[in-house]
């Protein structure tokens, strides 16, 4: 009979067994049809970044000047055209994502990473570390994103490495904040009173209890965040303060395109569209992530 | 009211204080001697000695931003290294232009978003709830110099509608102002429509609506009134992003307001310029910051009463 109710008891709890978070969110990030279709083309953009050495022959293709080619209109043999210099617009473009994803991502990373560190920091301790830490936040808040960044540039000199730093920095305060705001709330639940009182460092509340559970307002951010910083990044490059000639980066590719506008338009479009499509892309997975993570819309 | 207003121009001042010194130091790891910059290349070393003694380049960089500020607080931001000019007279003389585009953008964008976001709102999930999003969201993910170029391109190149470049008269303030005004349209679109749906939803409509009040009225004095908290927190936000945009929108369309002069200067090594547009923008910014938070006590009385 005990055997009996055990079994019972062990089918019901495989039955009923409560279905892990993050799959549930992944469930309902399915479901919302212009999520999924952001997030499938991120995908595509994503494999085109990281096989893009593979896809395209960067010295002979990319970056390959031929005066013999400049300026075709798109065609069978080049698809979106060639440039004033007379590479492959198609390449550039598709070998563009690879710069403008990785100091997106990057750009991101760090911001995250530094915006974590100081957030956790500010709500975890309070006090005059809290005040320090978003006194400065303020400032940096204070100076608009694009021109803070715009200034670094003017004083490092244009390259990816800078360009990564500048478009980071102006990026840490909206993730402090972030962070923050969730680790005030978060650090006087009850979960975090257990762990202190079985003796764990603050180190250890910290990162395995308090961060892990406001992560989710942070993910929502970072989509977001990345489309930003491509954004600015491509800004920076058209003023010429961004990647530097002859690599392939969207705005940069588009700053050139100004002097052939009106002849060659085709030039200007498809870079444009790149960027547009991406931003778009990964601001409806973004909206879509927010969606699935929000508890109220279970 | 006043108090409130005095209080946070108060609480300013650190703010501004850290946003220089974060802009000098910044500007001052900027290499290159600027005794160089400003002799040239046959500057003999004892001629760019003695300009470094003159311009106080030795001192310490804390020596240098307190002498700076010294400068700000009687009205001067330093000389040119291109132009030997007092970099405060070139900056004031390109501020009204720079001003006049944003306002523009910024009429513009409110007068077009919220009726956007309105009748989106009120026809919800119909085409034109659809449309207006998909309109809004391409807005957002546009590149506001792509834009700019796009609408050289069929304004002024084919269509010879309006100029591609320039200041003079309405007519060139046209593709400028539309550039830099339609993403934050679409953003402030976006917000009106979801503070609207919640709105909408509320008793005191249905209540509004039961007592017999016209739709119109409904909409325009009960519904939009209190959905305006958040579109105005968004249009302040925007602002920010309109000024970085402005830089870009400035340098496509050859606008001469303060943007384009500061991407002229970055181009020309003219640090102490650079440092001066940077510092103006920021004090603007701060300043509309100021003026967001007072209109919400119009907005809303509840927020007012907390001012006192």
């Amino acid at each position: 009979m005990s055997e009996n109710k055990k079994t019972n008891i062990n089918e019901l709890s495989t039955k009923y067994k409560k279905r892990s978070q993050t799959a549930d969110i992944f469930r309902r990030l399915c479901r919302n049809k212009t999520a999924v279709i952001g997030g499938i083309v991120v995908i595509i953009l994503l494999l085109m970044a990281i096989f893009a050495d593979v896809l395209h022959d960067y010295e002979g293709e990319v970056i390959k000047q031929d005066v013999t080619q400049r300026l075709q209109s798109p065609s069978a043999e080049h698809w979106f055209g060639t440039d004033e210099m007379g590479r492959d617009l198609f390449a550039r473009v598709c070998y563009g994502a690879k710069y403008s994803l990785l100091i997106g991502f990057c750009a991101a990373v760090v911001s995250i990473a530094i915006g974590l560190v100081l957030g956790a920091l500010a709500g975890f301790y309070g006090g005059w570390i809290d005040m320090i830490i978003m006194r400065i936040m303020d400032v940096l808040l204070a100076i608009p994103g694009t021109l803070l960044a715009i200034a670094i540039m003017a004083s490092l000199g244009a390259s990816i490495g800078n360009l990564v730093i500048a478009l980071s920095v102006s990026g840490i305060p909206g993730f402090a904040r972030i962070v923050r705001s969730s680790v005030l709330t978060i650090k006087d639940s009850e979960y975090v009173e257990a762990a202190r009182a079985i003796g764990a460092t603050d180190r250890i509340i910290i990162f395995r209890h308090v961060l892990p559970n406001g992560m989710a307002p942070l993910i929502v951010q970072a989509t977001l965040r990345i489309g930003s910083v491509i954004l600015s990044a491509a800004g920076l490059s058209f003023l010429g303060l961004g990647v530097p000639a002859p690599h392939p980066e969207w705005g940069a590719i588009l700053s050139n395109a100004r002097s052939y506008i009106r002849d060659y338009s085709y030039i200007a479009l498809f870079p444009g569209l790149a960027i547009m499509t991406t931003i778009l892309c990964l601001n409806l997975l973004g909206d879509g992530l927010r969606d699935a993570l929000d508890p109220k819309l279970k | 009211m006043w108090k409130f207003i005095v209080k946070r121009l108060v609480s300013m001042i650190p703010v501004l204080l850290g946003v220089t010194l974060v802009i000098y130091l910044i500007m001052s790891m900027a290499p290159g001697d600027p005794a160089k910059v400003i002799l040239g290349e046959q500057a003999t070393p004892e001629q760019i000695a003695a300009l470094r003694d003159e311009l106080h380049l030795n001192d310490p960089v804390l020596v240098q931003y307190a002498r700076y500020i010294g400068g700000l607080l009687t009205g001067t931001m330093g000389k040119s290294y291109n132009s030997g000019l007092e970099c405060g007279i070139e900056i004031m003389a390109r501020f009204p232009n720079t001003v006049r585009l944003a306002s523009v953008s910024v009429v513009l964008s409110v007068v077009l978003a919220l009726p956007l976001g309105v009748i989106a709102a009120v026809k919800q999930n119909t085409i034109f709830d659809g449309a207006s999003m998909v309109f809004a969201l391409i807005g957002i993910s546009m590149p506001v110099f792509w834009l700019g170029m796009l609408l050289i391109l069929f304004f002024s190149l084919r269509l010879g509608w309006f100029p591609s470049s320039g200041s003079e008269g309405l007519k060139s303030l046209v593709l400028p102002a539309v550039t830099l005004g339609f993403q934050h349209m679409a953003s402030i679109a976006r917000v009106t429509r979801s503070s609207m749906l919640e709105v909408i939803r509320a008793d005191y409509i249905r209540t509004a609506r039961a007592k017999g009040v016209s739709e119109n009225k409904v909409i325009t004095k009960h519904a939009l009134k209190n959905a305006l908290i958040p579109t105005v927190t968004v249009i302040g936000l925007q602002i920010g992003g309109m000024l970085g945009g402005s830089v870009m929108t400035e340098s496509v369309f050859a606008w001469p307001g303060i943007g384009r002069l500061m991407v002229q200067s970055i181009n020309k090594r003219d640090i102490p310029m650079v440092l001066g547009c940077v510092i103006m923008f920021s004090v603007s910014f701060s300043i509309i910051n100021l003026i967001v938070d007072v209109l919400y006590g119009f907005i809303d009385p509840r927020i007012k009463s907390q001012y006192k």
